[in-house]
């Protein structure tokens, strides 16, 4: 299998949209690429126990995003990858960040303080300049 | 979409007390709907008329296809071993399908020759459901298949249950009092209240109309366009649980409510309801 489903009940988040958010994630990570066959809706009912119904609407959400397609009798395929080029094709950027988190490591930074800087300079970058 | 179950204004009467009143509702085709209630709701009466085992003294239920029913009180001869207890079903049951039952109690590593006084309780509603299913149905009633189980056996029953569903197109009816079982594997909710429907409808539907809002005290009617379902107060708070949207105000902060939240906050308002517009009717 290609992508293991699980559930955080605690999240708060309908079940449909984390599986959507995994497969979301796989297709940005590449572990899943198109052609690949998604499990089907028993198999995913079997290792969750969760209802049907959810696994079908969370593939219905990404047929209807163009993500996926359902092939009746055959199953649910990925149509396309997300963000152009897969993310571990980006070898060297991810080179540098390693060093970047090294360098944090040696700086006495864990990995919440880490997170943290990540997600100011994600949500700072658009306004450069400006500050 | 088919509807799977309809039952329209069903009264029954014990003596002079009124079990079910004026019950309509309708189900579509392939949902896992829960019903819930409290003890004394008439949930049993209602489950007990649509698999046909009592009749109304009004209203109508309307069934597409074959029902099978499976009792609180799981009706298995202790005496007889699995293997003996699918052969009972079987010259009881003209569409009986046995390679299905065999392989499902095979699957559950459930052995045929054990007693049924042998089997554990889990095990024992695992073959109750086995009988159950193996009978083709289209429509599956289960009255409290839960009660006794521990939480083990309980998430068990219901992940087999859900592949039963996923195997082929099954509608399935399911009473409980305990709403936590049934989160992730029910799609659709009835709540029955002093013998009356309050609330039926798809669960990610209501949970999307229904949110919990915090407020000043002394505001109980809320923030306008808020109908309420629920309100409770405390000295500095009011909290309520509202259906629709409300307009924003600043005074009141607003959180999507959980399904037990939904289901406990009509429960103590039994003159609040969920229910679809008449049909041909848009609200």
């Amino acid at each position: 299998m290609m992508i293991e489903f699980h559930l955080d009940r605690g999240s708060g988040v309908a079940t449909y949209l984390q599986l959507v958010h995994q497969v979301k994630r796989a297709l940005r990570l590449g572990t899943l690429r198109p052609g690949d066959r998604l499990p089907t809706a028993r198999e995913v009912v079997d290792a969750l126990a969760i209802n049907p119904n959810t696994v079908l609407k969370a593939y219905r959400e990404l047929e209807r995003e163009g993500l996926v397609e359902g092939r009746p009798g055959l199953g649910t395929f990925v149509q396309r990858s997300i963000g152009g080029a897969r993310l571990a094709d980006h070898t060297a950027l991810r080179r540098s960040l390693e060093a970047w988190v090294r360098q944090a490591r040696a700086a006495g930074l864990d990995r919440d303080d880490m997170e943290t800087l990540f997600a100011m300079a994600v949500a700072g970058s658009p306004r450069e300049g400006t500050a | 979409m088919t509807t799977a179950l309809r039952t329209t204004g069903l009264t029954v009467r014990y003596r002079r007390r009124r079990a079910l009143h004026d019950c309509s509702l309708a189900l579509p085709a392939g949902r896992v709907a829960a019903l819930v209630g409290p003890n004394g709701a008439g949930k049993t009466t209602l489950l007990h008329t649509v698999a046909g085992l009592l009749a109304p003294d009004a209203g109508e239920v309307a069934v597409a296809g074959e029902v099978a029913f499976m009792a609180q009180d799981k009706p298995l001869y202790d005496t007889f071993t699995v293997a003996e207890t699918l052969t009972f079903g079987r010259r009881l049951n003209p569409g009986w399908d046995d390679a299905y039952a065999t392989a499902r109690l095979a699957g559950l590593g459930i052995p045929p020759d054990r007693r049924v006084s042998r089997l554990s309780g889990g095990q024992q509603t695992q073959v109750a459901l086995t009988v159950a299913l193996a009978r083709r149905p289209d429509l599956l009633v289960l009255d409290e298949p839960l009660a006794d189980l521990d939480p083990l056996a309980r998430h068990d029953v219901m992940r087999s249950l859900m592949v039963a569903v996923a195997e082929r197109p099954l509608t399935v009816l399911i009473s409980s009092h305990v709403v936590a079982d049934l989160r992730d594997t029910c799609d659709w909710l009835i709540v029955l209240n002093q013998g009356r429907v309050q609330v039926s409808g798809d669960i990610d539907d209501l949970l999307a109309e229904h949110l919990v809002l915090t407020g000043p005290a002394g505001s109980a009617g809320g923030p306008a366009g808020a109908r309420v379902v629920e309100s409770s107060l405390t000295d500095r708070r009011t909290r309520l649980l509202v259906r629709g949207a409300p307009a924003p105000d600043p005074r009141w902060s607003a959180r999507p409510a959980d399904l037990e939240e939904l289901v406990m906050a009509y429960l103590r308002s039994p003159e609040a309801a969920a229910l679809p517009a008449p049909r041909g009717v848009s609200a």
